[in-house]
């Protein structure tokens, strides 16, 4: 079956006065239709700007400087801006952090709605705004045909986020990216506008990748899920496999570091260290001064990510070379 | 609209666009103030009377025909030597001081309606641009404001008009002369709007729905025009409304200076100049009456923008 999303090598960079900053650094991935996959990682370890290369969003002076991204096959990093828009705005839907500033104040959600709607498909403003009301109503709107004529103050913030859930879906996106979706709502809306939204999707048929730094999110949600690690990608797997049996150490100080109900300790365990600066990323395997298991390879040579069963992972312990040894 | 006891809460009709807009916050801070209602009724009054100008002016200060030596100097409330009556008394050649301000008021009004529009026009263009597009558009584009801010817009006025004056033939200089002027006070007011515009325009672009709209293949010109331009045009309004009390006075400066509207079509500060003349020999009120009109505009319309500027600022509700 072919990817919705097909990510390889790449690699996103900002040059600055002090040398060339390397935000993402050769990753590749792939999403397959219907797919959820959840992108992890602490702030500044790439996710952000990853979603921002799919859609074409990174502002200048960063740039894409390697690798490719299909959608559907095709090739959409390196588009004419025409042509960009018009393929990229009607097959991926956006889900942005705050829904405060994602819809515009001065316009009735109506509005926004069959605008976007009638950009991308060929109906009139009378079938248009059936489909709106249909999408609200969708989303868990109550009311939703009363309510489309109101503007987004009127609205709350996790119904804010709904209306924004439906505007990524109104064109038939084959693949919705949705970053932080959860971060700035009410815990008690959270896991409601998850729900909402894989079943959405679902219902929509259209792919995921969901951006957050929330493991619990990514459990919940989740089909695959990728670590990423200062702009690199330290394991990527089922959810299942990567939560149960984490094989990157990364990945599983990550785990580790979740609090339980179950142990009685007076201190959280975390990571030692902090994420390196990306000016400043060590020679080899960047998570080597915080790793618990690094030796003299580490150091050195940077490890490329491994097949081990299921999964993917960026660590010298799972070469094979160093298994047989 | 409240619903009665026991009866059952029925939606009813939203409320009409004129009550939303009689219920909005911006009309009770407005009902609230005084001051700016007095202000906006000074302002009524003097756009009203001078746009009526040719129904209302008893006499018409601009016919020869009809104009007489011999009634000049009458003094305001007074009956002229030829019998007829003057409100505020005539000018040297026995002009109507009343009839002239209405009609010099029109053309001050026109003036500075017209060269706010163009400062508008010109300064919120070059200010989403600037904004929006940033790099070396925004740094040329900004810099030549900045340079111009540091000189006096009425000094900038002067310099773009004598420009004009060069290059227009003289045959045509008398007719062209109010929108040469419109032209001068406009370019010398441009730059404080595209000052706020590309300030608020950076805001705006940051937030998601302008990302979203890119993301959906918007045009960068439609994304400016529907989606930016609506919500910085808040602190415009504000500027745009001082900047026309400021255009009334720099067309008031230029034309007491001399290089403004022709005498034979006078404004308000062409009729001050021509008072001037007199005020030491005893004949006040034809510089007087011009004068106040003018501060009483200028001070109303003033006083509307800051009651707009308090009003639309979320930070002083």
């Amino acid at each position: 079956m072919q990817p919705v999303l097909s990510v390889k090598n790449l690699t996103v960079q900002f040059p600055t006065r002090r040398g060339t900053l390397t935000a993402v650094d050769n990753i590749s991935f792939d999403i397959m239709p219907g797919e959820v996959l959840g992108v992890v990682g602490e702030s500044g370890a790439g996710k952000s700007m990853t979603g921002s290369a799919v859609i074409g969003l990174i502002e200048p002076p960063g740039r894409i400087s390697n690798g490719e991204i299909l959608l559907q096959g095709e090739r959409i990093d390196n588009l004419g801006p025409d042509q960009m828009r018009r393929y990229r705005g009607k097959r991926i839907g956006m889900v942005f952090q705050d829904p405060l500033t994602s819809l515009n104040p001065l316009y009735t959600v109506a509005e926004q709605l069959i605008e976007t709607i009638r950009t991308h498909m060929p109906l009139s403003s009378a079938d248009a705004r059936k489909r709106a009301i249909r999408l609200l109503d969708d989303v868990g709107i109550p009311a939703a045909e009363r309510r489309i004529d109101d503007y987004p103050h009127q609205f709350s913030g996790g119904m804010r986020q709904r209306v924004v859930i439906a505007l990524a879906l109104c064109a038939d996106p084959a693949l919705v990216i949705a970053d932080e979706p959860t971060t700035a709502l009410d815990v008690s809306v959270q896991a409601q506008i998850i729900d909402v939204m894989k079943n959405m999707c679902a219902e929509y048929g259209a792919a995921i990748m969901l951006i957050t730094h929330d493991m619990g999110v990514i459990a919940e949600t989740a089909d695959r899920v990728a670590v990423m690690y200062a702009g690199r990608i330290a394991e990527i797997g089922p959810v299942r496999d990567v939560i149960t049996d984490a094989k990157h150490p990364y990945t599983a100080g990550l785990m580790g570091s979740i609090p339980t109900l179950a142990t009685n300790s007076d201190r959280l365990t975390q990571i030692p260290g902090s994420m390196p600066r990306l000016s400043a990323i060590p020679k080899g395997c960047a998570f080597n001064p915080r790793c618990p298991h690094a030796f003299d390879r580490c150091f050195v040579e940077r490890p490329e990510p491994i097949v081990s069963g299921t999964r993917r992972v960026a660590c010298w312990l799972h070469a094979p070379e160093e298994q047989a040894a | 609209m409240a619903a009665g006891d026991g009866e059952p809460i029925v939606l009813s009709k939203p409320p009409s666009r004129l009550y939303r807009a009689w219920d909005s916050d911006i009309f009770y801070s407005y009902r609230r103030s005084p001051v700016t209602i007095i202000a906006s009724i000074v302002v009524v009054i003097i756009v009203g009377a001078a746009l009526l100008a040719p129904w209302i002016a008893p006499y018409d200060p601009f016919n020869p025909a009809s104009l007489n030596l011999m009634d000049g100097f009458t003094p305001p409330f007074s009956e002229s030597r030829m019998g007829n009556f003057y409100l505020l008394g005539t000018d040297n050649q026995g002009r109507d001081v009343f009839s002239t301000i209405l009609y010099g008021s029109r053309i001050s009004l026109f003036v500075g309606f017209s060269a706010t529009l163009f400062a508008m026009a010109l300064g919120i263009s070059l200010g989403l641009v600037a904004g929006y597009q940033g790099g070396t558009a925004d740094a040329v584009i900004m810099r030549i404001a900045d340079v111009q801010l540091s000189f006096p817009a009425i000094l900038i006025a002067l310099l773009i008009f004598g420009i004009a004056r060069g290059i227009i033939p003289p045959s045509q200089q008398e007719s062209m002369a109010v929108y040469v002027l419109i032209v001068a006070i406009g370019l010398a007011n441009w730059a404080q709007f595209a000052r706020t515009v590309r300030g608020a325009t950076m805001v705006e672009r940051q937030k998601d729905y302008v990302s979203a709209a890119r993301i959906m293949g918007v045009h960068p010109v439609l994304i400016l025009a529907r989606h930016v331009l609506p919500n910085v045009m808040g602190p415009v309004m504000v500027i745009a409304t001082i900047g026309l009390a400021l255009a009334i006075i720099e067309e008031a400066t230029l034309s007491f200076l001399g290089v403004g509207v022709p005498p034979t079509q006078p404004s308000l500060g062409t009729l001050i100049r021509i008072g001037q003349q007199y005020l030491f020999s005893g004949e006040w009120w034809i510089l007087f009456f011009p004068a106040l009109t003018l501060v009483l505009l200028a001070l109303s319309v003033n006083l509307l923008g800051d009651w707009l500027r308090d009003a639309l600022n979320p930070r002083l509700r």
